[in-house]
C-alpha cells in the first residue's frame, strides 16, 4: 500500500473521532492521497490554493482557536519556502501544528531539482521546539499517526508518498522518542531513517558475509534524537555510520555527531554530500547521490577501518 | 461599556509614551497612531473579560503589526488585564511585555505577531475556526499599511474572501510611513481601498482615524457588515506618532526611536492638558 494511502486513511481515523482535526493544503491534495477526503470532511479540510506562507499562518491561527492543524504540500515546499512561518507562527507562538512534507530528497524524482528537499531536516531542526519524524513503513507510520495527532506541539513529517517495503513486524508500538533496534550487532552501529532502512538490512547481510556484525537502528525521530540508544549502542560497538535520503549537512548525520561530539568515536554518512538534486527516477538518482547497499556497505567498512 | 473613549485614548497614549519613555527608545510612531482604535475595541466594541481572558467565544484582537505592542499593552493595562506598573517594565530583559506581542507571555494578547503578514492569516485561520465552532466572535485585526507590501497579506486576503469570513474585521493603520519612508516613494501600495474591494472585501475608507468618532462609527458601521459574506477592512487615514508634534515631526524616523524619560513626562503632560 502507498504510504500517502496510509497516511490518508489515518487521517480520515483521527478526523473522524475528533472534529478538531482539520487538515490545510495548498494545491497538492491530491498528490499527498488526501483529495478524496474532501467530500467525507466539508468541515475539516481546506485547500488554500497555491499559498503556502497563507497556509501555515492560517493553521497557526486555527491552533490558536483549539483545533488540532495539519498542513501538507511537498517537502520543498512544507520547509524551506515557508521557514519563517514555521519558525514564528507555529513554533515561537507555541502552536500545535503538524506540518507534512511529501517526496523528501531524491524520492521526488520526475520532478527534479526544483522539487528535490536534500535540506528540509536541516531547515526545520534548528528551529527550537520542532518534532523532527520520517517514517519508514506503512506498519510504523500506522501505529505513528495517532501518537503524532496527540503530541501536543509542532511536528515535522516527512513522508515518502508510495509504497515501502515492510521493515517492522505485525503488533510494532511506536514510541515517537524511542529509536528502533532492527539488529544487534557487535562491530559498528548504522544509524538509519526514512526509505533508506531497507537498504541497511540488507547491507548488514553482505557486511556480516564480510564478517562485520552491524548493529541497525531506526532514527525514526531526528529531533530530539533519542541520545540513551544511541550513545548506548556506538560506545558498545565503537564505530557509527549514519544513513539518510537528505543532505549530510543538517539532518540525521548532524543529529547524530552532535550526540557524539563528547565521544572519540569515528562516524562516517551515506548520505547526499551537500550537492542539489536533478530529475531521474529513483534508480538512477539512488546511483547518481550514492544513497545504495553498495554504497553503504563500502563506508561502513571505510569506519571500522578508523575504529 | 460606557466610557469617555476620548479620554481613554488619551490615557493609552499617555501610558504608551510613558512606557517607551521609560525605557529610552521603542516603536513610537506606529504605536501613537492606534490609540483610538484600541480605545473603541477594547473599551466599546470587544465582547471580553479581562478576568477571563480565555473565555471561550471571545472576541479577539490580533495586532499583526506587532510593534505596536506597547500600545496594546497600555489599551490592556486600562482594560484591567494587569497593573499599569507592568507598563515600566517593557523590553526589559525578562519582561513580560515584549516588543512585540507574544501571546504566551501577556495575559490579553491572542495571538503572537511581529513577521509582518503572518498575523493577519493567523487571524483569517482565527475568523475560520469561530466560524467552524459557530461561538459568533469576531475577530479584529490590525495591519501596517507598509506591512501590505507583504504578499502573505493578500494571500490571506483572498482566502478570507473566498471563505466568505464576514466575522472578520480588519483595519489598516494607514499612516503612509514605514521605516525607509513614505509608503509611497517605497513601494506605493495605493489605491488601497480598490485593491481590497478587488478582493471581494467590504472597505471602509475612514477620514481621520485619529477621530475617536469617526473610528466609533467606522466600527458600528463595519459590524453590519456581520452577515455580507464578506470580510471588512477598515482603513484608518491616521498620523504615524499622532499626539506629539515633535514626534510626528520626525517623519518615518519616528518608526522606532529615541525618547528621554523627561520628553515623554512633557508630551504626557502637554496631551492631559489639552483634554
Amino acid at each position: 500500500m502507498e504510504m500517502r494511502a496510509v497516511y490518508a486513511e489515518c487521517l480520515a481515523q483521527l478526523m473522524e473521532q475528533d472534529r478538531h482535526v482539520v487538515v490545510l493544503d495548498a494545491d497538492l491534495a491530491r498528490a499527498s492521497g488526501t483529495l478524496k477526503l474532501y467530500e467525507r470532511f466539508p468541515r475539516q479540510m481546506f485547500d488554500c490554493g497555491i499559498a503556502e506562507q497563507n497556509m501555515a499562518s492560517i493553521a497557526a491561527g486555527l491552533s490558536s482557536y483549539g483545533f488540532k492543524p495539519w498542513i501538507e504540500s511537498f517537502a520543498p515546499f512544507a520547509t524551506r519556502r515557508i521557514c519563517d512561518q514555521i519558525a514564528i507562527s507555529i513554533c515561537y507562538a507555541k502552536q500545535n501544528v503538524k506540518i507534512v512534507g511529501t517526496d523528501p530528497g531524491i524520492s521526488a524524482e520526475l520532478n527534479g531539482g526544483t522539487h528535490m528537499s536534500m535540506e528540509d531536516m536541516g531547515v526545520v531542526r534548528s528551529i527550537p521546539g520542532m518534532v523532527i519524524y520520517e517514517p519508514v513503513d506503512e506498519r510504523q507510520l500506522r501505529a505513528a499517526m495517532p501518537v503524532l495527532n496527540a503530541y501536543v506541539g509542532p511536528v515535522y513529517i516527512r513522508l515518502f508518498r508510495k509504497a515501502q517495503p515492510d521493515v517492522f513486524p505485525e503488533g510494532y508500538k511506536f514510541d515517537l522518542f524511542k529509536a528502533n533496534l532492527l539488529r544487534e550487532g557487535k562491530d559498528l552501529s548504522i544509524f538509519v531513517t526514512g526509505m533508506m532502512t531497507k537498504d541497511c538490512l540488507d547491507a548488514a547481510r553482505i557486511l556480516l558475509e564480510k564478517g562485520i556484525d552491524a548493529e541497525i537502528i531506526n532514527v525514526h525521530t531526528i529531533k530530539p534524537v533519542d541520545r540513551e540508544t544511541v550513545l548506548a549502542s556506538a560506545r558498545k560497538t565503537g564505530a557509527v555510520l549514519t544513513v539518510e535520503n537528505h543532505n549530510v549537512i543538517g539532518g540525521l548525520h548532524s543529529a547524530i555527531l552532535e550526540t557524539l561530539a563528547r565521544e572519540k568515536i569515528p562516524a562516517m554518512a551515506v548520505g547526499v554530500q551537500d550537492r542539489f538534486g536533478e530529475v531521474g527516477k529513483l534508480p538512477y538518482l539512488r546511483e547518481a547521490v550514492g544513497l545504495t547497499v553498495e554504497n553503504i556497505v563500502a563506508t561502513a567498512e571505510e569506519a571500522i577501518k578508523l575504529k | 461599556m460606557d466610557c469617555d473613549l476620548k479620554a481613554i485614548s488619551r490615557d493609552i497614549r499617555c501610558d504608551t509614551l510613558a512606557a517607551i519613555g521609560h525605557l529610552g527608545v521603542g516603536h513610537l510612531g506606529g504605536s501613537l497612531s492606534l490609540a483610538e482604535l484600541l480605545a473603541v475595541l477594547y473599551f466599546k466594541e470587544m465582547h471580553i473579560d479581562p478576568k477571563n481572558p480565555k473565555m471561550p467565544g471571545r472576541d479577539r484582537l490580533i495586532c499583526s503589526k506587532g510593534h505596536a505592542g506597547p500600545a496594546i499593552y497600555a489599551a490592556l493595562a486600562n482594560r484591567g488585564y494587569f497593573e499599569k506598573e507592568l507598563l515600566m517594565t517593557l523590553n526589559q530583559g525578562g519582561t513580560r511585555l515584549p516588543s512585540h506581542c507574544d501571546s504566551n507571555l501577556t495575559v490579553g494578547i491572542d495571538m503572537t505577531t511581529g513577521s509582518l503578514g503572518q498575523g493577519f492569516s493567523c487571524a483569517v485561520g482565527a475568523a475560520l475556526g469561530s466560524k467552524l465552532e459557530e461561538d459568533g466572535a469576531t475577530i479584529y485585526t490590525i495591519i501596517g499599511d507598509g506591512e501590505t507590501q507583504e504578499g502573505q497579506i493578500w494571500e490571506a486576503a483572498m482566502f478570507a474572501a473566498a471563505k466568505k469570513l464576514d466575522n472578520l474585521i480588519a483595519f489598516t493603520d494607514r499612516n503612509k510611513l514605514q521605516l525607509d519612508g513614505p509608503v509611497s516613494q517605497v513601494n506605493d501600495i495605493s489605491p488601497l481601498a480598490e485593491k481590497w474591494a478587488a478582493f471581494g472585501w467590504n472597505v471602509i475608507d475612514v477620514e481621520d482615524g485619529n477621530d475617536v468618532d469617526q473610528v466609533e462609527a467606522a466600527v458600528a458601521h463595519a459590524k453590519l457588515g456581520r452577515d455580507s459574506e464578506r470580510p471588512t477592512m477598515v482603513i484608518l487615514n491616521t498620523r504615524k506618532g499622532c499626539g506629539v508634534p515633535w514626534i510626528e515631526e520626525l517623519g518615518a524616523a519616528n518608526h522606532n526611536t529615541n525618547i528621554t524619560e523627561e520628553q515623554a513626562l512633557a508630551a504626557i503632560a502637554a496631551i492631559r492638558g489639552e483634554g
